[in-house]
């Protein structure tokens, strides 16, 4: 038998039905490969006491016949901007130093209840602020890939962000899934560069409670995983309606993995014209065209669409998300929880605090939120944005009229060595290029691991449905990857 | 709209962070190179359009107004950095 940690979630999950292995073995097989992977610096607080308990736990479930459903017993690694009760919480950030949290995250308690276990607390960029995990207080999380050839041989290579943890354990088999959030490509993004699934659900589909906020109007948790079945599963236990977020909606949580039926007859594909972009390396284009090529042979239309705003989504992102972020960041003073520097007077006070917690691109976005919603230029900025953002949705509403889904590239290139464009924000922003529209229409989207760079580092696909569309979503989600046969590992 | 070191200083202040005076002029480039960019959005015509409010469309719920929180000053002072007395403390704001 292969070794556990290699087992995706649904095979570990037959495997503790059958009693091959208990869920104290897989936990104690993961704990040994973390600590043999601590050089990736995927893990901010590691909890393997906390994870034997809660393996045990489920082992005296399944013991008694009473196993809670696909994730008792399955470790999991959970993103540092959920809480978790008693359990060192930062969200990457300086200023959250020693914070622990008094109640747990509706999205990490849904999992517990599922009888999931939770290996640790993963990195990430500070705040969630960054495409490459480079930005956060307790350093850089290594992709555990490695580029063959090219510039980037050799090197240490980022994960992507912000969701890089996440991504980076998922990859080198130190936890069998694990939680991310999205604001514009964040779980998706880190997905494609690390090889692996990445699921952004529908807006609202899972609860922002308990989750440390970046953009709320953006902002959404999902699973990152091994495989698109794996996704599935996670989602089924994360998604849930909870009155203490009140965006959440109410709708019934469908059993995901039930929609992988591998049949995609009929479906209209959409391929959007404006996705095409100048710039964008060859082998980005000969991959979506092998994706494109892949769907069509298992039966589905494809369809050429036009959703002609694209290009205005990154721009308007970089307006919405540091608007919602310079306010959502302003309840970090200094005097109710986390770092505080003590000032000459109370102004003093916030204003050093806040300078020494911060990094530097969570303080240049909340410079640059503060100002567009600032007296005087709200209109230009904010609600130029905000009707940016209407047309956007827009594009994607007329576009369901002809297709059921659309594919894209995730993401513009593969992963990058670390140390590469960080003095130019824009040109770090422009990772998300390909991911930001669906977040701006709040729409679920995956990538889907489909193929390698000619320097040997994965590429993703990437899939966006309409809103409530997850099933539709993963269903073509499944066809790509079995088409992919994606079997490369770092 | 270019930004000067002037107008970077009221919006460190209104931000509530630490810049010092050194800092403002780098600063003012990289804010302006980030708002140069997103000026862009000038070629979209908007005329008419709606600001969006709610990424889905969804009716916002109402709950009982009724307590259903409370008793819990222990957790809320759990993380205060210098909590004392069943208060948190802030430097003296009042002479």
């Amino acid at each position: 038998m292969s070794a556990l940690t290699d087992l995706t979630i649904a095979q570990a999950g037959d495997g503790l039905d059958k009693a091959e292995f208990t869920a104290r073995e897989l936990t104690d097989a993961y704990l040994t490969a973390m600590e043999a992977a601590r050089g990736l610096n995927a893990y901010i607080a590691e909890t393997p006491e906390r994870a034997q308990t809660m393996a045990d736990a489920s082992d005296a479930r399944r013991a008694k016949g009473e196993a809670a459903g696909p994730l008792d017993g399955i470790p999991l690694a959970i993103k540092d901007l959920f809480c978790t009760e008693g359990v060192l919480s930062t969200a990457g950030s300086h200023i959250l130093d020693g914070f622990e949290p008094r109640y747990e995250s509706t999205v990490t308690q849904n999992l517990w209840d599922a009888g999931a276990v939770m290996l640790g607390k993963v990195n990430m960029d500070e705040f969630a602020m960054g495409s490459a995990n480079i930005t956060s207080h307790y350093g850089p999380t290594i992709n555990p890939w490695k580029a063959g050839s090219g510039d980037a041989a050799g090197k240490d290579l980022v994960p992507g962000g912000s969701s890089g943890g996440s991504a980076s354990a998922v990859a080198a088999r130190i936890a069998a899934g694990a939680t991310g959030t999205d604001t514009g490509g964040s779980i998706r993004q880190p997905g494609a560069f690390c090889g692996i699934v990445g699921m952004k659900p529908t807006y609202g589909r899972c609860s922002r409670w308990g989750v440390i906020a970046f953009a709320s109007s953006l902002d959404q948790a999902g699973p990152l995983a091994r495989t698109v079945e794996d996704s599935a599963l996670m989602l089924s236990a994360m998604a849930s309606f909870d009155p203490k977020d009140s965006t959440s909606i109410d709708q019934p949580v469908p059993d995901f993995a039930a929609a992988l039926t591998g049949d995609i007859r009929g479906l209209r594909v959409g391929v959007p014209a404006e996705y095409r972009m100048d710039g964008t390396p060859r082998e980005i284009e000969a991959l979506w065209q092998q994706g494109i090529d892949w769907l069509r042979e298992a039966g589905a239309e494809i369809v050429d669409i036009s959703l002609p705003h694209t290009k205005y989504a990154l721009p308007a992102y970089y307006i919405v998300a540091p608007a919602e972020a310079s306010s959502n960041l302003a309840r970090y003073d200094g005097v109710r929880y986390g770092l505080r520097v003590e000032g000459e007077d109370l102004t003093d006070t916030y204003e050093r605090t806040r300078a020494a917690g911060f990094g530097d691109e969570v303080q240049r976005r909340i410079m640059i939120g503060t100002y567009v919603l600032s007296a005087g230029y709200y209109d230009a900025y904010y609600l130029k944005a905000q009707r940016v953002r209407t047309r956007i949705a827009d594009d994607f509403r007329a576009a369901w009229d002809s297709c059921d889904v659309i594919l894209t590239p995730t993401t513009p290139s593969a992963a990058f060595a670390i140390g590469e464009k960080m003095d130019d924000p824009i040109a770090m922003y422009l990772n998300d290029i390909f991911t930001v529209p669906a977040s701006m229409a709040g729409l679920p989207a995956i990538s889907v691991p489909a193929g390698l760079s000619g320097d040997g580092l994965p590429l993703g696909l990437h899939l966006i449905a309409p809103a409530f569309g997850e099933e539709t979503l993963f269903r073509a989600a499944g066809v790509l990857e079995a088409a992919a046969a994606f079997d490369a590992r770092p | 709209m270019a930004l000067d070191t002037d107008t970077v200083r009221r919006i460190a202040r209104l931000a509530r962070i630490h810049v010092d005076d050194a800092e403002l002029a780098p600063l003012a480039d990289e804010l302006n190179n980030i708002l140069g960019w997103i000026e862009q959005l000038d070629e979209v015509d908007t005329d008419g359009v709606a600001p969006m409010t709610s990424v889905v469309e969804m009716v916002q719920r109402l709950r009982a107004d009724e307590l259903n929180d409370g008793d819990i000053q222990e957790d809320v002072l759990a993380n205060a950095p210098d909590p004392a007395d069943g208060f948190f403390t802030a430097p003296k704001v009042v002479e």
